[in-house]
């Protein structure tokens, strides 16, 4: 964590540009050839705006959580910071992604029984043939896929997260390890129904249909890895059991029995695009955007799932995707430059500010 | 593409039509908006026929190009006169149904050739609940069993993957999993 903050301040003094603090955007609009951003310290004026204010402001909440008994607290991850938090007695946590999974796992750890509910999810080792998942991932390529490589682009911008923590003793925190340990599975909550939860008889394919996802990710490495002389110099391909699901999961859950006395919905997050007045917005709320080139010329997206490539909403992915971007915003500057100089424009106005402003 | 995407593969499902479709109901999402129907008659003691034939969908009134009609009834054992399938049987038909769709269209999405499918299916179900006997067990299936049988040029990972995405897909699959609102009324 330390290393990570260090990382990243460090690019604060690398690019030295100016930097302002405690300054939140409460609206950005077009005005004129350009954008008029207001903030808590004034407003400015800009040509270019790159949002890069983060894919995960919000907690999405289904709607189905107003029929949860009021005798049940409801958190999400963005409020939850450890398990003493929580009432003592048994959790139930929605959403079965990273977060889920993690929370699960740590819940659980705290002495409280926690049952979790699963919907689409994706199962991946956390080591693989003596390395970690992510190393693979990394060398192989399977990071770098373009987005108009991918096969169907709007299916994995809307992935769930892996299945992955970073603990230092590199535990799993996959379906079957997080059973084998107390935790119970069951389907995705589909219903509330007079304080009683309900869940899909979908575990069972859920289970099937990320098992067979991960195990075409590893013939992928595999097949990689033989390409690139690795056999020998790495441990043999392994391939895991498949994840262990009871014979009949409950399908039902009494929320106000008290048995269950809090909800965590880990059932991911969203951007706030609530400051942002301009119509680039598609009917779900999500920014229409080709690899982060927003519609409305001069606008770009940072941060956003496969966004540009598979990494993009990774720490990694955000270098490959800023030189892009940045090169696309300096070429869009310098023809809006010498458009205004043809046009003899006046400067533009009072109180300076970076051409681009970065949110 | 590779040698899979030359071969010519045909399971009888028009895929440029559903993808085509799928296109343009992206684009218009009002019109993906669909309303299906069945009409119920009594016949005697537990026989009854229900008729499918309009249906609403792409935005206006539509059509089967004739009316299709189901004979429902109980076994004798049920002291009826099984003169059609029992409703239950009927929900298994319309799952069977369902996934055995879904299986062919991805197929032929992915370029994989079907010789065979055969679903075969099962549902268990302990009728004390129906018969008022004991209000702990519930009226319909305990659980339902889907085994498919199927020969393809397709690896068997491939296979599954086909049957694992049909569920994803099935609408039936849905209704049978998830709760759904019903609501019931006397005209
Ligand atoms: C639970 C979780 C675990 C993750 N784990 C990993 C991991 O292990 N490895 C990894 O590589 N990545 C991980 N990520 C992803 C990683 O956090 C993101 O890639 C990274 O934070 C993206 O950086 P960003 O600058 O685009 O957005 P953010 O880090 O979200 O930063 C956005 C900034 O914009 C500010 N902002 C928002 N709105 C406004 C406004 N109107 N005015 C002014 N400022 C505003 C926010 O306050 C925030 O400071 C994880 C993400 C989550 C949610």
């Amino acid at each position: 964590m330390a290393e990570t903050v260090a990382y990243i301040a460090r690019y604060a003094e690398v690019i030295a540009a100016p930097l302002w603090a405690r300054t939140t955007v409460t609206s950005v609009r077009h005005s004129g050839d350009g954008y008029a951003v207001v903030t808590n310290q004034g407003e400015w004026r800009c040509r270019a705006v790159v949002i890069a204010s983060g894919a995960c402001n919000v907690a999405n909440v289904p709607a189905l959580a107003a029929a949860v008994p009021a005798s049940v607290t409801a958190v999400t991850p963005l409020e939850y910071r450890n398990p003493d938090q929580l009432a003592d007695g048994g959790v139930l946590v929605v959403g079965a992604a990273a977060t889920g999974v993690q929370l699960a796992d740590e819940i659980h750890r705290s002495g409280r029984p926690v049952t979790l509910a699963v919907g689409e999810h994706v199962r991946v080792p956390r080591r693989y043939r003596g390395r970690d998942i992510q190393w693979w991932m990394d060398a192989s390529g399977v990071l770098d896929v373009r987005f108009d490589e991918a096969d169907d682009l709007a299916r994995a911008r809307n992935l769930p997260s892996l299945q992955l923590a970073g603990y230092p003793d590199r535990r799993a925190v996959d379906l079957s390890a997080l059973s084998s340990r107390g935790v119970r599975l069951v389907g995705r909550l589909a219903g509330i129904r007079d304080g009683r939860a309900q869940f899909s008889g979908s575990l069972r394919n859920h289970a099937a249909l990320a098992d067979l996802k991960m195990n075409r990710l590893l013939a992928a490495i595999d097949e990689w890895a033989a390409r690139a002389g690795l056999d020998g110099a790495v441990s043999p391909p392994e391939r895991f059991a498949p994840t262990a699901i009871a014979t009949s999961p409950p399908l039902t859950l009494d929320l106000a029995s008290g048995e269950i006395r809090t909800v965590v919905w880990a059932t991911g997050f969203r951007p706030d695009y609530s400051w942002l007045d301009v119509p680039v917005l598609d009917r779900k709320g999500r920014i229409r955007h080709a690899g982060g080139v927003v519609e409305s010329p001069g606008m770009y997206l940072m941060g956003a799932q496969f966004m540009r490539r598979r990494k993009s909403a990774l720490i990694d992915g955000a270098g490959d995707d800023a030189r892009e971007l940045a090169a696309h915003l300096a070429a869009y500057l310098a023809g809006r430059h010498a458009e205004a100089r043809a046009r003899r424009d006046a400067p533009s106005g009072p109180g300076l500010r970076p051409a681009a402003a970065t949110l | 593409m590779t040698a899979a995407a030359e071969k010519q593969i045909d399971n009888g499902v028009n895929v440029t039509a559903l993808l085509g479709a799928r296109e343009a109901l992206t684009a218009a999402p009002e019109a993906a908006k669909f309303n299906w129907r069945a009409t119920c008659k009594w016949v005697n003691g537990t026989h009854s026929r229900t008729s499918v034939k309009g249906f609403f969908g792409l935005g206006q009134e539509q059509s089967h190009k004739t009316e299709f009609s189901f004979d429902v009834d109980h076994p004798e054992i049920f002291a009826s006169e099984d003169r059609g399938a029992t409703p239950v049987e009927l929900v298994l038909t319309g799952l069977a149904g369902c996934l055995t769709a879904g299986v062919a269209a991805i197929a032929q999405l992915r370029n994989i050739q079907l010789k065979s499918v055969k679903a075969t299916l099962a549902g268990a179900m302990d009728i004390q609940g129906i018969l008022g006997i004991d209000s702990d067990v519930r009226n319909g299936f305990e659980g339902i069993s889907v085994k498919f049988d199927i020969d393809a040029d397709a690896s068997r990972e491939e296979i599954e993957a086909l049957v694992a995405q049909s569920q994803k897909r099935s609408a039936v699959f849905d209704i049978v999993t998830n709760p759904t609102n019903v609501s019931v009324s006397v005209n």
